[in-house]
């Protein structure tokens, strides 16, 4: 692989490398001057990057830099106002959020989203829904397929409930469990999707040390045991430098810095705008 | 120990995933369904059939759909007594437009015609949520009451604006109109009910009832994991527009016989049913039985205390009910959003554990 | 002018009179709504329940005389001759504000955090409550309600009209309810009234504080429970207002809580926060009901007036789920 530099290349350069890197099959994502605003906000201004097959990318930025809208984008809750999105080498269309999600594209949230009323066996059962097809009416007499298929899932799901240890409450309703649970329920959820990309918005936030390591693990196993390419927000700097492949920086909306994470570390617009420098 | 759940391990995941998956829930169920269909049909009068058993029965299936759509899909509705009405209606045109049909086929029929009207009232539910939605369906309560009261196509331009059931049997048994006992009424009725509170069961456990609790519970991150928003809520007011309309139809073809819909189909009846699912337990199979039960059977008793035991006029007793059930609403919504459903399940915890608490 | 336009302005005129009762109702629950972010479904039967009480103190009738009477076979109906309307009304306002502090005590305080719609659940069983304590307080039969103000047809305005009508055209003049004309000027003042009171006084300013913004008013010291009693408290001033009007015009019976529910597409029109949305939204709604039952009504059967309101708002909704002045709804994850 070619070693990429943190500033941006010239005009040229950048073409050959796209042209190259479009041509290579080891692109997952590539995401291709994203431009997003609301109303006067520039969330995202101009954003390129891309996701290689198996590798694990960190977003970073200060608070407000537009990390979560970049997910948005790419699960297709947002629209952007320009740029192109290609996924497993297709450029994508208009499309909603659970199409994008069929085709294999699974996430958690900045603030837990789970479904609050239902058991974690339920959520988790809910993150396969996008594999699962039995028509109403063998669903209402829970006869042939519709059972089958519950059967097949539910040994898919119960795997992923060994595998992150939460057996034990595996019929509790999730708005009852405290929070370092939830937030492993949905991870769970996301994996349940069995996607090719697993986005993830700071899955360790509000957690305290034991449980980021928990969670570090968890993240860096699935990564090893089924190979999903994962994208990754976190603030927690020594986390991303240890689990991340490679890390794109955004701030205001804007690309500072893209690379390696030693790469990242000595980038000097990425220091300034962690320390907070003037922007001009 | 009176009630077990402990010591009936799961070997399989196909036994975790019956209908009841407690041994002594099954048992239960199925002396229920014994009592209900081998020794109920002997005892029957008309007093039980027409103030308690056919009304509990009717009202049952409509909390269940009003609970599918409300407790399991977050989707409030004030449309139910609207619904009911087309139910009704559909089953009145079926069967005199096509008398040589079956009644069984007449109410499935006009569950389905329901449906798809649910459905039509449904697809604002696409855009707006909440109390606007509830205010949106009020538009289907009106306008289709209005509707069978003015277009004289639905009461076949009878003089008095009324319909009237005719005759019809299942069996060569007599089930609608007046010469039909109450024994064979009760139990066409019952059938409709065990049937399709088997098919709610199955649905809202799979992957539709799923599909429904996750937009309830959060509708943006059910969409962007992979449930379809249009889909789900759409089959949502489907189903549950098919039961109402099952419901309706067995209301008017069964229950009452004839009917003049500003009075049967009455916004209250939307009341009444989201009161039954608010008291019974929000999305709750068994809470929308326990609901239909209570509202059914609360002004049965009161009157019979109130009339006969204090001698008051009727419509004050009417008047008395409202405070009681409006209290109740407020009681349960603060106390127990579960309902009565939940309060069981608490008791049937501490029964588990019973002599030794903890 | 042709006798179909002057018909024509005589529906728009009544229109008008109808939206402001509408406009009134959803008055109380935008204020509610803005306080305390509870969608009060309990307002109609709230102006109900404020003019069966004023009637009661009015005729001196004796509260819960049916079920007394009924439990222990006594005859007890009236206490007196009644009492002056004022006094009656101030008594009612008493009773208003002391049912707003038996609401946040026995109910709202229980609820705080609750999702919406679990609140508006809450408050159809308060409905459901509250009108079936009025009827047994008061009796459930149809009362008439005077405190004085004219009523019936306006003669001078007939005359006015009649000229206006084209010669030789057989043209009566324009009937207009004087009541109808109070209301309307009732209306404009009570919202005069409310909006220098949100102005120029501590509790209006500290109202508007929490509708701002609930978690910055709590950081500053102001009470939401007292805040809430205070808003329910207005909420019935304004529904006795509400509640004096068209008992006035149509007697005190139970369809009075049913303009509660017109009131709702009347907001859905005017958005939940809006008191300017809330009166244009009650506007249109009477006018579009009227006119719509004196062009279409005819020829499809009459009667609309029964539905037009919802599905109006139904259609609207489709196009603009905010309502005609609320912000946009934005969604976030
Ligand atoms: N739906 C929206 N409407 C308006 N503005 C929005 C919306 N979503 C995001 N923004 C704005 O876009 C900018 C970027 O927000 P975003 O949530 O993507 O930041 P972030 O990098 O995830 O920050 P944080 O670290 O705090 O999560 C912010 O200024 C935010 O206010
Ligand atoms: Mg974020």
């Amino acid at each position: 692989m070619e070693n990429r530099v943190t500033e941006e290349p010239t005009p040229e350069a950048a073409v050959t490398e796209r042209a190259e890197r479009s041509a290579n099959a080891d692109v997952l994502l590539d995401l291709r001057n994203i431009s997003l605003s609301f109303g006067g906000v520039k969330a995202l201004s101009n954003i390129s990057f891309d996701i290689l097959t198996g590798e694990i990318r960190a977003i970073i930025g200060p608070n407000g830099a537009g990390k979560s809208s970049m997910l948005n984008v790419i699960n297709g809750f947002y629209h952007p106002q320009e740029g192109e999105i290609w996924f497993d080498g297709k450029l994508r269309g208009p499309m909603k959020p659970y199409q994008i999600a069929r085709q294999g594209i699974a996430r958690t949230f900045q603030n837990i989203a789970l479904f609050r009323g239902m058991s974690t066996l339920d959520n988790l059962m809910t993150g396969r829904i996008t594999h699962m097809h039995a028509g109403i009416f063998w669903q209402a007499l829970w006869k042939g397929r519709a059972e089958r298929e519950e059967l097949a899932h539910r040994e898919r799901v119960e795997r992923i409930i060994d595998f992150l240890e939460i057996q034990s409450i595996r019929k509790t309703p999730v708005g009852r469990l405290p929070y370092g649970l939830q937030k492993r329920v949905e991870l769970g959820r996301a994996l349940a999707a069995d996607s090719k990309l697993l986005l993830l918005d700071e899955p360790m936030a509000g957690m305290n040390i034991e449980e980021k390591e928990d969670m570090c693990r968890f993240i860096l196993d699935v990564h090893d045991q089924f190979g999903t390419t994962i994208a990754l927000i976190e603030h927690d700097m020594s986390v991303v430098m240890d689990i991340a492949d490679r890390v794109v920086v955004l701030d205001y909306g804007k690309k500072i810095g893209d690379g390696y994470p030693d790469e990242i570390r000595s980038n000097q617009d990425v220091i300034d705008a962690y320390l907070g420098v003037a922007h001009d | 120990m009176f009630y077990r759940e402990a010591g009936d391990f799961k070997t399989s995941y196909v036994d975790d995933q019956q209908t009841f998956p407690i041994r002594f829930d099954r048992w239960g169920v199925r002396v229920l369904l014994l009592v209900a269909f081998l020794v109920v049909p002997f005892l029957i009068n008309d007093y039980w059939e027409k103030s308690i058993l056919i009304p509990f029965l009717v009202w049952s299936l409509a909390a269940l759909g009003l609970n599918i759509l409300t407790g399991y899909c977050g989707l409030v509705s004030l449309g139910t007594g609207g619904f009911m009405a087309v139910g009704a209606y559909a089953s009145y045109k079926i069967m005199t437009a096509f008398p040589e049909v079956n009644i069984f086929f007449v109410i499935l029929l006009s569950g389905g015609v329901t449906a798809l009207v649910g459905i039509l009232f449904g697809l604002p539910s696409l855009r707006i949520k909440g109390f606007y939605l509830a205010v949106a369906t009020l538009a289907a309560q009106f306008f289709l009451i209005w509707l069978f009261n003015k277009a004289p196509w639905f009461y076949n331009y009878s003089a008095s604006g009324q319909i009237t059931v005719p005759e019809r049997s299942v069996f060569g048994i007599v089930v609608t109109g007046p010469e039909a006992a109450s024994w064979a009424t009760y139990l066409f009725c019952l059938v409709f009910v065990v049937l399709f509170a088997f098919v709610a069961r199955n649905l809202t456990r799979g992957r539709l009832g799923r599909s429904w609790m996750a937009i309830r519970d959060m509708d943006i991150a059910a969409e962007i994991i992979g449930v379809p928003p249009l889909q789900a809520k759409l089959s949502a007011f489907a189903v549950s527009s098919f039961y109402i309309g099952l419901a309706g139809a067995l209301f008017f073809s069964v229950y009452l016989g004839a009917i003049e819909p500003t009075e049967a189909f009455n916004i209250d009846k939307s009341f009444l049913v989201l009161f039954m699912i608010i008291i019974g337990g929000l999305g709750s199979i068994f809470g929308s039985f326990v609901g239909a039960a209570f509202m059914v059977l609360l002004p049965v008793l009161f009157k019979n205390i109130m009339v006969g035991g204090f001698g008051w006029p009727t419509d004050m007793v009417q008047h008395f009910i409202f405070v009681l059930v409006g209290g109740l609403i407020m009681f349960f919504l603060i106390v127990e959003p579960h309902g009565l459903a939940q309060l069981w399940r608490v008791t049937k915890e501490k029964l588990r554990l019973w002599p030794f608490p903890h | 002018m042709s006798p179909v336009v002057l018909n024509t302005i005589e529906v728009i005129l009544n229109g008008l009179m109808t939206g402001v009762m509408y406009s009134l109702v959803a008055l109380g629950f935008v204020l509610i709504f803005k306080a305390s972010g509870i969608f009060n479904y309990a307002q109609g039967v709230l102006a109900l329940f404020a003019a069966l009480t004023l009637v009661g103190f009015q005729t001196g009738q004796v509260p819960f005389a049916h079920v007394i009477n009924a439990t222990f076979g006594t005859d007890y109906h009236h206490w007196g001759e009644g009492m002056n309307t004022v006094l009656a009304i101030l008594l009612t306002m008493a009773v208003m504000v002391l049912l707003a502090w038996l609401v946040e005590r026995l109910v709202l305080r229980h609820l705080v955090n609750q999702e919406p719609i679990i609140l508006f659940m809450a408050t159809i069983g308060l409905a459901f409550f509250l009108e079936g304590l009025g009827d047994l307080m008061w009796g459930a039969n149809i009362k008439v309600l005077d405190v004085g103000l004219p009523s019936g047809g306006s003669f001078w305005w007939e005359d006015v009209t009649r000229t206006w009508a084209a010669e030789g055209t057989e043209y009566w003049g324009m009937y207009i309810d004087v009541l109808d004309v109070w209301a309307a000027g009732i209306a404009v003042v009570l919202v005069v009234v409310l909006t220098l009171f949100s102005q120029y006084t501590e509790t209006g300013r500290a109202l508007r504080a929490v509708a701002d913004d609930h978690q910055a008013a709590l950081t500053v010291g102001i009470s939401l429970r007292t805040i809430w009693v205070v808003v329910w408290s207005i909420a019935g001033f304004v529904a006795l207002v509400a509640g004096i009007m068209w008992g006035a015009k149509s007697g005190v019976q139970f369809s009075l809580s049913l303009i509660a529910l017109k009131a709702l597409p009347v907001l859905i029109l005017g958005g939940f926060t809006s008191i300017p949305g809330a009166i244009v939204g009650g506007l249109i709604i009477g006018v579009g009901e009227k006119l719509f039952e004196f062009a279409i009504g005819p020829m499809i059967g009459g009667a609309t007036e029964n539905w037009f309101a919802y599905v109006l708002a139904l259609f609207f909704l489709m196009f603009r789920p905010q309502g005609l002045f609320g912000e946009r709804i934005i969604e976030r994850v």
